[in-house]
C-alpha cells in the first residue's frame, strides 16, 4: 500500500458559467519517503491536486487514500485531525502577519490543544533545525523570503507530519535561496523519513530534489516515471517542453535554424569518446550544436545537447543510430523548439 | 458667566457625553461584532458560505443604515421607551445610537475580516483548524489593526450622532449646546461645548491611531 493513493480523481470548477476541469481523472501513489515532484504549466491543475491530498479541496469523483484511510469517509472532526499528520507549505509563505517567528511555529501546536510552554520547546527545536534560532521574536515583515520558507516549514513540521506538501514553495525565491530551501527539503526528507510533494513548474526543482515525477497538463497526468528516466526520454511534447523551460538560449537564431533537431543526454557511464567531433568525422557532415548544459538529476550528473541535423533524411537516420550505439539516449525534439 | 453652576453643568455634559458615546460603542460591538464575523464567514468564498444568511443580514444592515439617525431616534422612542422606561436622557438615547452603530459595525468588522489575506486561512485550514479557531486565532488576530482603526472611526461618528441626539433631549455636550447656543442665545456656552466636542474627538482619534501602529506588526 502506497503513502498517498489518489484514484480517478477528477474536479471541476464553475467559473461564470461554464465549466472548468481542472483535474482529469488522475490515478496516482506516491510511496512513503520519496520526494515526489508534479510539474505542469500554470494553470494545469497543480494546485487543485496537491489541494486534494489534504482534502482542502474536495474531489467531485474519485477517492485520495492517505495510509489507506479514505478521505471522503472522514467526518469533519477527523479530517482535521488527519491534517495534523500532512504539513503544507506555499509560494506565498501564508504565515500569520501579526505573530512573531516563534508564535507562528507554535501555532499549529496551539490548535490541536498542546500547552504552550509544551509548545514553546517543541518550536524551539524545529527552529534549529531550519536554522532559524536567532530570529524568533523577529515578525516575518523583517525576515527574507528564504527565511519566511524556513519558518514555514518549521511550522509544517510542528506536529510531525509524515507528509508535507509544497506547492511552489520555492517559486517565490532567488536561484541560491531556492538551492538552500532545497537542500532544506532534501534533509529533512532523509532525517524525519518524511514523504514530500513537491509541486513546481521548475525542471530544476524536480532534477535537484525528487525521485519520482509526474507530468500533469490541462488537468491530466500524462507522464509519470522516475526522474531519470523522464528526463533522459521525455515521451511528451509538454515534459519536452518544461525540460527544456529555461532555454530562450535553445531556440537557433535564424541562420542556424535546422531542418532537424535532436536532444542527446549524456550520463556520467557515457563513454568518454569524443562523439560529436567522432560524427563529424565519421559522416563527413556538419553539425550544428544548438545548445548544451550539465545538471545534476537526482545526484547523477547529466550532459545534454542539442544538435542540428543535416537535410538529408538517411544520414539523419545514420547519425541517430550511431549515438544510440552510443549508449547515448536522443529525442527528436519537434522542428526548431 | 462662567460661574460654578455652568462649570458644572459642562463636567456633567462632558460626563455624559463619555458615558453615551463609550456605552453605545461597547454595546454596538456587543452586536455588530458577531455580525459582521457571521458576514465575512458567510459571504460567498468564506469559511462557511450561506446565501441566506448573508443576504438577510446584508439587506438588514443596509435599511437600518440607510435611515437617517435622527429619523431612526424618532422611530425608535417606542422601543426605547420600552426598554428603559423613559425616551429622553443619557441612558435612553444609548439605544438607538446602538441600533445605529450595530450594523454600521458589523460593515466595518465585515470589511477588515475581508483583508486578511486568503493563503492564511488557507494555511490554517491546513493545519487542521476549525472554523471556529481560524475565526479567534487567525481572522480577528490578524485584522486587530484595521479593527482598531475601525473602531476609532466608529467611536467618533457616535460621538458626532450623541451630540447629535442632544436636539431632542439627550442629554451630554450636545443637547447643552442647543439649549444654551439655540434657545438662549448664549453663543459663547455654544462655543465651549463645540471646543469641548472637538477635543473629545481628537483625543479619541489620536488615542484610536496610536494604539492601531503599536500593535501592527505587519510593516517595522
Ligand atoms: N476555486 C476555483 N474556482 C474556479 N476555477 C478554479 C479554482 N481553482 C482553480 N481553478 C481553475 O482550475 C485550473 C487549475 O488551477 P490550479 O490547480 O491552480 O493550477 P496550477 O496550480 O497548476 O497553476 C485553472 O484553470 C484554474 O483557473
Ligand atoms: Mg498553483
Amino acid at each position: 500500500m502506497s503513502e498517498i493513493e489518489i484514484k480517478n480523481l477528477t474536479k471541476k470548477f464553475e467559473a461564470g458559467g461554464h465549466t472548468v476541469v481542472a483535474l482529469d481523472d488522475v490515478n496516482l501513489n506516491i510511496e512513503k519517503g520519496e520526494i515526489y515532484g508534479i510539474i505542469g504549466m500554470s494553470g494545469a491543475g497543480k494546485s487543485t491536486l496537491v489541494r486534494s491530498i489534504n482534502y482542502l479541496e474536495v474531489p467531485n469523483e474519485g477517492r485520495v487514500l492517505i495510509d489507506g484511510t479514505d478521505l471522503s469517509k472522514l467526518s469533519d472532526k477527523e479530517l482535521r485531525i488527519k491534517r495534523r499528520d500532512i504539513g503544507m507549505i506555499f509560494q506565498g509563505f501564508n504565515l500569520l502577519e501579526q505573530k512573531n517567528v516563534i508564535d507562528n511555529v507554535c501555532f499549529p501546536l496551539e490548535i490541536s490543544g498542546m500547552k504552550k510552554k509544551k509548545a514553546r520547546e517543541k518550536a524551539r527545536e524545529l527552529l534549529e533545525t531550519v536554522n532559524l534560532s536567532e530570529k524568533e521574536k523577529s515578525y516575518p515583515s523583517q525576515l527574507s523570503g528564504g527565511q519566511k520558507q524556513r519558518v514555514a516549514i518549521a511550522r509544517a513540521l510542528a506536529t510531525n507530519p509524515s507528509i508535507l506538501l509544497c506547492d511552489e514553495a520555492t517559486s517565490a525565491l532567488d536561484p541560491q535561496t531556492t538551492a538552500s530551501i532545497l537542500s532544506l527539503l532534501k534533509e529533512i526528507n532523509e532525517k524525519l523519513n518524511i514523504t514530500i510533494v513537491v509541486i513546481t513548474h521548475q525542471m530544476s526543482v524536480i532534477t535537484d530534489i525528487c525521485t519520482r515525477v509526474a507530468i500533469i497538463e490541462n488537468g491530466k497526468l500524462v507522464e509519470e516515471g522516475t526522474v531519470e528516466e523522464v528526463f533522459d526520454s521525455p515521451k511528451t511534447d509538454i515534459a519536452r517542453e518544461l525540460i527544456s523551460n529555461k532555454k530562450e538560449s535553445y531556440s537557433p537564431i535564424e541562420s542556424l535554424k535546422a531542418e532537424k533537431v535532436i536532444r542527446i543526454v549524456f550520463s556520467e557511464n557515457s563513454a568518454f569518446e569524443p562523439v560529436i567531433s567522432n560524427v563529424i568525422l565519421k559522416f563527413n557532415a556538419p553539425v550544428n550544436i544548438l545548445g548544451a548544459d550539465t545538471r545534476d538529476v537526482g545526484g547523477k550528473a547529466k550532459g545534454e545537447m542539442l544538435l542540428g541535423l543535416p537535410d538529408d533524411e538517411q544520414l539523419q537516420h545514420d547519425i541517430i543510430r550511431y549515438l544510440k550505439e552510443r549508449k547515448l539516449t536522443v529525442t527528436e525534439v519537434r522542428d526548431n523548439v | 458667566m462662567f460661574d460654578q453652576k455652568v462649570i458644572g453643568m459642562l463636567l456633567e455634559g462632558i460626563r455624559d457625553t463619555l458615558y453615551m458615546t463609550l456605552a453605545s460603542t461597547l454595546l454596538g460591538y456587543a452586536i455588530g461584532l458577531p455580525l459582521g464575523i457571521v458576514l465575512n464567514v458567510t459571504k460567498a468564498g468564506g469559511l462557511a458560505p450561506n446565501k441566506i444568511i448573508y443576504r438577510v443580514l446584508d439587506i438588514f444592515c443596509n435599511i437600518i443604515r440607510s435611515i437617517p439617525f435622527l429619523i431612526l431616534l424618532i422611530l425608535l422612542i417606542p422601543f426605547t421607551r420600552a426598554l428603559v422606561g423613559q425616551s429622553y436622557g443619557s441612558t435612553a438615547t444609548i439605544v438607538p445610537l446602538v441600533v445605529c452603530a450595530a450594523p454600521y459595525i458589523a460593515r466595518m468588522v465585515e470589511s477588515a475580516l475581508n483583508e486578511v489575506d486568503a493563503g492564511v486561512i488557507e494555511a490554517a485550514r491546513a493545519m487542521g483548524a476549525s472554523n471556529m479557531q481560524i475565526i479567534f486565532k487567525v481572522l480577528l488576530v490578524e485584522a486587530k489593526t484595521s479593527l482598531v482603526t475601525g473602531a476609532t472611526i466608529t467611536t467618533g461618528v457616535l460621538l458626532g450622532y450623541s451630540a447629535m441626539s442632544g436636539t431632542v433631549g439627550g442629554g451630554g455636550l450636545g443637547d447643552i449646546a442647543v439649549r444654551y447656543g439655540y434657545y438662549r442665545w448664549q453663543t459663547d456656552i455654544m462655543i465651549v461645548t463645540v471646543i469641548l466636542l472637538i477635543v473629545i474627538f481628537q483625543i479619541i482619534q489620536n488615542l484610536g491611531t496610536k494604539v492601531a501602529i503599536g500593535i501592527d506588526h505587519r510593516k517595522k
